[in-house]
């Protein structure tokens, strides 16, 4: 493996809410930066899922193991309960069926770390209002046409999904655009105004 | 000319082994030579070993010149100091198969009952697994107890997957490359017309050529040709040849060849030289009979049930001979287990052979796999 790089924020967000040594699967794991961390830091075994062959091609380079896949695709190969936790980080919103991608992360694990762009920020909130056009900014930075992210959801729609799935939120948190944690944990309507991510930590009831 | 005579006289390192070996058809060799070639040193601990499992028509020269042909090792791009397969860091161990036609048991062989005579077509058929539980003891020979990986593409791969689902303690890592788990209708067809190719040649005589003092040349040729056909892609052949004519610009009379037969039939001419028919056809059977879910109660994944060995699967995208779809199944598979498991389509528009040829993705992907499983299997 590589000498270890400097981790995304949030992903060293998700990184914390992981016990050591337990088995964990990242979806949409890109090169293997949370992986080759929890392994070394964590002595986790720790695998991977990405849907880009070139970036699986670096991972496995890498020494990080990887395979090609989708979360919609793939998950359902796995037994129930192969993992202690399988992580979903900015991939929830671009997956083709979001409600059933949760199900089968909990069916194959005990826990699920999610993270996901608020559409609930109130700048997007607010270009909505103003301009009547889809709203732009760095996490949503594609037109309408074009987006990857076709199931934008709020914080408080996540939670409403949790609820209707009976999924217990053992540890929630807002994050701002570089993942850093942000102070409105105590009120979902303040985190989903000005949280910029939303990171879930859950399992099943 | 006596090709059989002319190749017998090479050396071949070997081992031979006394007690014989129990083949998948009930029949018992009462003894086996195994040929082999290494590179490397064994570390004193023994767990830097890596087994390479050859192709159909491969050999043990992995990685040096072949004394036979006189042609580079055939996977020298993968396998030396510093190349992915790194023999600074790495023993390794690479076998003539089973079958095979360059020292190890097989047809060409003294029969076992009459040794003035080869086996011949009275060579018993092998299998995949029997080739493995052969390398098996060679390795065991070599003091051995378990492979730090067993690495092999296209019938390499079969015998890799075959290691770790017979052999799961003794693998620590497996890479099939370019691999299936089993022999489609397809490829068993193509195998087909190699062999009646060969069945059809005059020199044949049932098997017995070597009685006669010839080879069946032209059969074999023809099967080495529709075989080299599945081994590479439509785009790699237009690439090569498009309809170019061999000595003219262009097409003059009908009489008038073009350049992909010439190369055709110099791949044939070239591998007669170095290949027996008798071996041929065994190997090629031994291809047709795997199936390696079909000896797992027609599940694939409970081949690999409770298995600890990590697994790189690595698939070509123009492969139409062992098709990603393949790999993705047994990727697949292995996940429904549980099992470490990675797994990657190069792209390529080079075909089957890709896993051959130069391909950085292809090499980046295996060095890195191998570094991070020494890693974890604690190797310095």
């Amino acid at each position: 493996m590589s000498a270890p790089k400097k981790m995304r924020v949030d992903l060293a967000l998700i990184a914390a809410m992981v016990a050591p040594g337990s088995r964990v699967l990242d979806i949409g794991c890109s090169e293997g930066t949370l992986i080759e961390h929890l392994f070394r830091e964590k002595k986790c075994d720790a695998r991977g899922l990405e849907i880009d062959m070139q970036t699986v091609t670096r991972a496995i380079g890498h020494g990080v193991p990887v395979m090609q896949g989708d979360a919609d695709a793939d998950l359902a190969a796995y037994p129930d309960g192969a993992f202690d936790y399988v992580i979903l980080s900015r991939t929830l919103q671009a997956v083709e069926k979001p409600r059933e991608v949760l199900a089968q992360m909990l069916r194959i694990s005990t826990h699920a770390i999610v993270s996901f762009p608020n559409f609930g920020h109130w700048t997007l909130r607010l270009q909505l209002l103003l301009t009547g056009r889809m709203p732009m900014t760095a996490n949503w930075s594609r037109m309408w046409y074009e987006t990857p992210n076709i199931h934008p959801c709020t914080i408080r729609d996540f939670f409403a999904l949790c609820d209707q799935d009976r999924y217990i939120v053992e540890e929630w948190l807002a994050a701002d655009e570089e993942g850093a944690r942000t102070p409105w944990r105590r009120s979902r309507a303040l985190a989903n105004l000005f949280g910029e991510q939303g990171l879930f930590l859950l399992r099943k009831a | 000319m006596d090709q059989s005579t002319a190749q017998s006289e090479t050396q071949h390192q070997s081992v031979t082994f006394p007690q014989g070996l129990a083949l998948d058809c009930g029949r018992h060799l009462r003894e086996v030579t195994v040929a082999y070639r290494s590179y490397g040193t064994l570390n004193a601990a023994k767990s830097n070993a890596i087994l390479i499992c050859h192709a159909l028509t491969g050999d043990q020269y992995v990685a040096e010149t072949n004394p036979e042909t006189g042609r580079p090792g055939w996977w020298e791009r993968v396998v030396g100091p510093g190349r992915p397969v790194d023999t600074s860091k790495y023993f390794v161990i690479c076998a003539n198969v089973l079958g095979g036609c360059m020292g190890s048991t097989g047809p060409r062989s003294p029969h076992e009952d009459d040794p003035r005579r080869p086996w011949g077509t009275d060579f018993p058929p092998v299998t995949i697994h029997d080739m493995v539980r052969a390398q098996k003891l060679l390795v065991e020979h070599l003091g051995i107890a378990r492979l730090f990986a067993v690495v092999g593409g296209s019938m390499g791969g079969m015998q890799t997957l075959s290691w770790a689902t017979q052999f799961p303690g003794m693998v620590f890592a497996a890479v099939p490359v370019a691999a299936a788990y089993y022999h489609s209708a397809q490829n068993i067809a193509f195998h087909e017309i190699g062999r009646q190719a060969i069945a059809a040649d005059p020199f044949f005589y049932g098997g017995r050529y070597w009685a006669e003092g010839v080879t069946p040349e032209r059969g074999l040729a023809v099967a080495r040709m529709t075989a080299h056909i599945t081994y590479v892609s439509e785009v790699a052949l237009t690439r090569k040849f498009g309809r170019k004519l061999q000595d003219a610009a262009e097409l003059s009379s009908l009489g008038d060849r073009f350049e992909v037969e010439s190369y055709l039939q110099y791949q044939g001419s070239s591998f007669v030289r170095r290949f027996d028919a008798n071996s041929y056809l065994t190997i090629t059977r031994a291809m047709d009979l795997f199936d390696l879910a079909a000896d797992y109660g027609g599940v694939l994944a409970n081949a690999f049930k409770g298995t600890k060995t990590r697994f790189l699967l690595v698939s070509f995208s123009s492969d139409w001979l062992f098709p990603t779809a393949q790999s993705r199944t047994i990727a697949r598979a292995l996940n429904h287990v549980a099992a470490n498991v990675s797994f990657v389509e190069v792209q390529s528009d080079k075909g089957h052979d890709a896993f051959l040829l130069e391909e950085p993705d292809f090499h980046r992907s295996l060095g890195g796999f191998l570094s991070g499983c020494a890693e974890h299997a604690g190797l310095k």
